[in-house]
């Protein structure tokens, strides 16, 4: 940008201004919400602050693992629906009002001589930026009666198209036992590595790649250990949460609701954890996940287009790993997620979402370039093989304070075996769809009480995935995109 | 001039970004208890240190017992019954005589034990470091620690066998005195003097009630609710009964509270064979 002229100075005046003008608006909203009084779920029915559960909100921290556990009870008698307000309603409303600035490496776009489309294409950058808002999550979960809990969760996207993302009741303590908890509904798998209660928001540093891996051209969306899914947990824990095990058998429709995948395609989730007690260090947990399921490839079809529900033809796949969450003190932990992922040959041709369901509903694909299925007399090409990945979340934390956390996670997604082997017509290269991914940010919680919650957040993400760009006949190509994204998250 | 400015603002941006977040530690250690950080806990071989806990008081503890520790948290005015004043040096967990401080133990285990009808949970999730710097962070809040010994934990002797004897004079303790008064004859905290009850600092106070299956607040071994009565609760109308009561016949007591609670336990089932009935408070001395 040129100074050279007046209007180039004044243009250089205003953006350098705006950083300064928004810092103090920033400055302004957080000092005036001092008063906020609104009431979050579970702190106020218990008079704790967020910070008794929650390592920085929404993360929880050991106290509220336990808590969670024993079904959202503090086992101190009072928790039980009687012991409340007749007024009381276990509600927390949480939204972002955002500005985020995304910027993807390589797509491809048209190209126009004289105002006219030349049908050519050209690869490009393309950045975004803007003011914008997250979805909307209406939280309501806590006991019905002593040892009976449960959770509700209608989630909107940004446009307020809403789903139900998680729905369980839990019974607690079966027997007076903490070993015996026994929970149905649509829940988040048991995961140390919680991603529903992750402390970043952008598109790729809002989720764990490790939880979502699917290999380039892979049809199974199933293995996805970060989505929340439908089905039948059961969980077990020491009285001081020391030591946990769970076992969660769920439809293998990666949450999806109304049958729309096959009869009798489930998967099995098992983990396990022993924390241990490390003095000044903190307390610190080992432990290891499995994933073991089958989906469907094949459905029937009605004049070429697949039904929804009639899946069959089932292919196995399986997702193990372990976790450690270690702390070194009270300001710095690390928390560690490894990952072994293996898919059937079959899926790794594409096969297994033949009617294209996205996670929340889904809609049959019925055009061009939809999913294949395997109707019968499909073969696999010659050289395929299962596709085999390695997976590594690092995410480390600096709590400066209870209010104030900076975050650095840092994710790997290797290949180990593509599914179009070296014997195969069109071999992939042993590093298509590996992903390397940053995130750093901090949020700074400018007030502490049991009633509301606000966070300014602040992030940048940044992703690499090898392969996956736009070629224009050139080869292959690397993708990288990035995000920066600052925010008011707050929940009352 | 598009250089200096440029600088201004990203050094008046970046002081903003770091300085305004600093602020959270601000208000954590307050002038007169600061002499009082180098507090120390002893529990076995474990020392804890006053000021390695100020981070966990002020993530998990103060917004009951406040920045100060004086009980007057934020949630002070919606939580009954009402936090613990750090600063009186008064608690009624103890396993030493009434009117003394508690050991470095006693504090200890109430941290991980929680207070059952109450909203202090069980923070059984601290490590034992953690733990112990929590207890010389507590007494730090309070001179008495400065000045003052703990006491010297009473003695308890062995548990003996129960008996439906021992049952039996038990309900005579209960009755010589006078548990029924606040407790009711049924154990049910209804006793002519339930609705009276105050602490020490005015507020109104329940008696325990021994049938709705809570557990005692000090403790629900055999052992602890012999070390409630005979220590009694101080800060409560709850007194010690360490000159009222043999060791012998604090047992026989404890084995007839068994029958009065909730809880299956092989008294209640012996009391029941034995057609145990309530004590009469209008029964003469020696006669129930």
């Amino acid at each position: 940008m040129s100074t050279s002229t007046r209007s180039g100075l004044s243009r250089i005046s205003l953006s350098t201004s705006l950083p300064v003008v928004a810092l103090v608006v920033v400055f302004l909203v957080l000092t005036a919400s001092q008063t906020a009084n609104a009431l979050p779920a579970f702190a106020r029915k218990y008079g704790l602050r967020c910070s008794a559960c929650h390592e920085s909100w929404p993360m929880l921290n050991y106290f509220g693992q336990k808590f969670k556990d024993n079904g959202y009870q503090l086992m101190n008698d009072r928790d039980a629906p009687i012991w409340q307000n007749p007024g009381y309603w276990p509600v927390t409303f949480r939204i972002t009002p955002i500005w985020h600035r995304v910027s993807t490496g390589k797509v491809q776009v048209d190209t126009y001589t004289n105002g006219a489309p030349d049908g050519g294409q050209s690869i490009q950058r393309v950045t975004s930026s803007g003011f914008d808002l997250s979805g909307l999550d209406f939280h309501t979960a806590g006991t019905l009666e002593k040892n009976i809990s449960f959770y509700l969760l209608p989630s909107s996207d940004s446009t307020g198209a809403f789903h139900f993302e998680q729905v369980f009741v839990r019974l607690d303590n079966i027997g007076g036992s903490p070993w015996l908890n026994l929970k149905l509904g649509r829940f988040e798998l048991d995961n140390l590595l919680s991603e529903k209660r992750i402390l970043t928001l952008t598109g790729n540093g809002g989720i764990y790649q490790t939880y979502h891996f699917i290999p380039v051209g892979d049809g199974n969306i199933f293995g996805q250990i970060g989505d929340n899914q439908l089905g039948f947990e059961y969980m077990g824990h020491s009285v001081n949460d020391r030591s946990r095990i769970s076992a969660a058998l769920i439809s293998s429709s990666d949450g999806n609701v109304n049958l729309s995948t096959g009869a009798n395609s489930y998967t099995g989730f098992f983990t396990g954890s022993q924390a241990f007690d490390t003095g000044k260090l903190g307390v610190q947990r080992i432990g290891f996940y499995a994933m073991y399921g089958e989906a469907a490839t094949y459905y029937l079809t009605q004049g070429s287009v697949p039904l929804g529900g009639s899946g069959i033809s089932n292919k196995g796949f399986s997702r193990e790993g372990f976790v450690g969450q270690f702390y070194f003190g009270p300001h710095v932990d690390l928390t560690v997620v490894t990952q072994h992922g293996s898919d059937n040959p079959w899926f790794g041709q594409g096969y297994g979402n033949a009617i294209a369901t996205d996670g929340n509903g889904g809609t049959t694909c019925t055009g061009v370039g939809c999913p294949p299925n395997n109707v019968p007399g499909s073969v696999l090409p010659v050289g395929s093989q299962s596709p085999t990945w390695n997976g590594y979340t690092f995410e480390g934390h600096y709590v400066y304070s209870p209010q104030l956390i900076f975050i650095g996670r840092y994710e790997a997604e290797r290949m180990s075996q593509q599914a179009n082997g070296p014997t195969s017509a069109n071999p992939s290269a042993s590093n298509l769809g590996n992903i390397s991914t940053y995130t750093v940010g901090f949020r700074y919680n400018p007030f502490m009480t049991s009633r509301a919650g606000l966070a300014w957040h602040n992030e940048y993400n940044w992703l690499h995935q090898d392969g996956t760009g736009p070629t224009l006949g050139l080869g292959t190509v690397n993708l990288n995109t990035s995000e920066l994204l600052m925010g008011l998250d707050f929940d009352f | 001039m598009r250089t200096r400015l440029q600088t201004w603002s990203l050094l008046v941006g970046a002081t903003a970004v770091l300085a305004l977040p600093m602020t959270s530690w601000a208000q954590l250690t307050q002038a007169d208890f600061e002499p009082r950080l180098s507090m120390e806990s002893h529990i076995g071989n474990i020392t804890g240190h006053a000021k390695d806990a100020k981070g966990d008081y002020r993530r998990y503890c103060v917004v009951c017992h406040g920045e100060n520790g004086d009980g007057n948290g934020e949630s002070f005015p919606w939580v009954d019954p009402k936090p613990r004043d750090f600063q009186l040096g008064i608690f009624k967990c103890r396993s030493t005589p009434t009117g003394t401080l508690p050991t470095d133990q006693d504090l200890f285990d109430t941290i991980a034990r929680g207070m059952d009808r109450s909203n202090m949970p069980q923070w059984s999730t601290f490590t034992k470091q953690e733990r112990a710097d929590l207890v010389a962070w507590v007494k730090h809040f309070s001179p008495r620690w400065v000045g003052e010994k703990p006491g010297t934990p009473i003695t308890i002797p062995p548990e003996p066998e129960v008996t439906a004897e021992r049952i039996k004079a038990g309900r005579d303790v209960f009755a010589r005195v006078q548990c029924w008064k606040c407790h009711g004859v049924l154990g049910q905290a209804n006793g002519p003097s339930a609705s009276t009850l105050q602490d020490d600092l005015g507020r109104p106070i329940a008696a325990f009630n021994f049938t709705e299956g809570a557990r005692p607040k000090c403790g629900d071994t055999d052992r602890d609710i012999y070390r409630i009565f005979m220590t009694g609760l101080d800060g409560t109308p709850m007194p010690s009964f360490a000159d009222n009561i043999k060791p012998d016949e604090a047992w026989d007591l404890v084995f007839y509270l068994r029958t009065l609670m909730k809880q299956k336990s092989k008294e209640k089932q012996m009391a029941k064979q034995l057609g145990l009935k309530p004590v009469d408070p209008n029964a003469p001395a020696g006669q129930q």
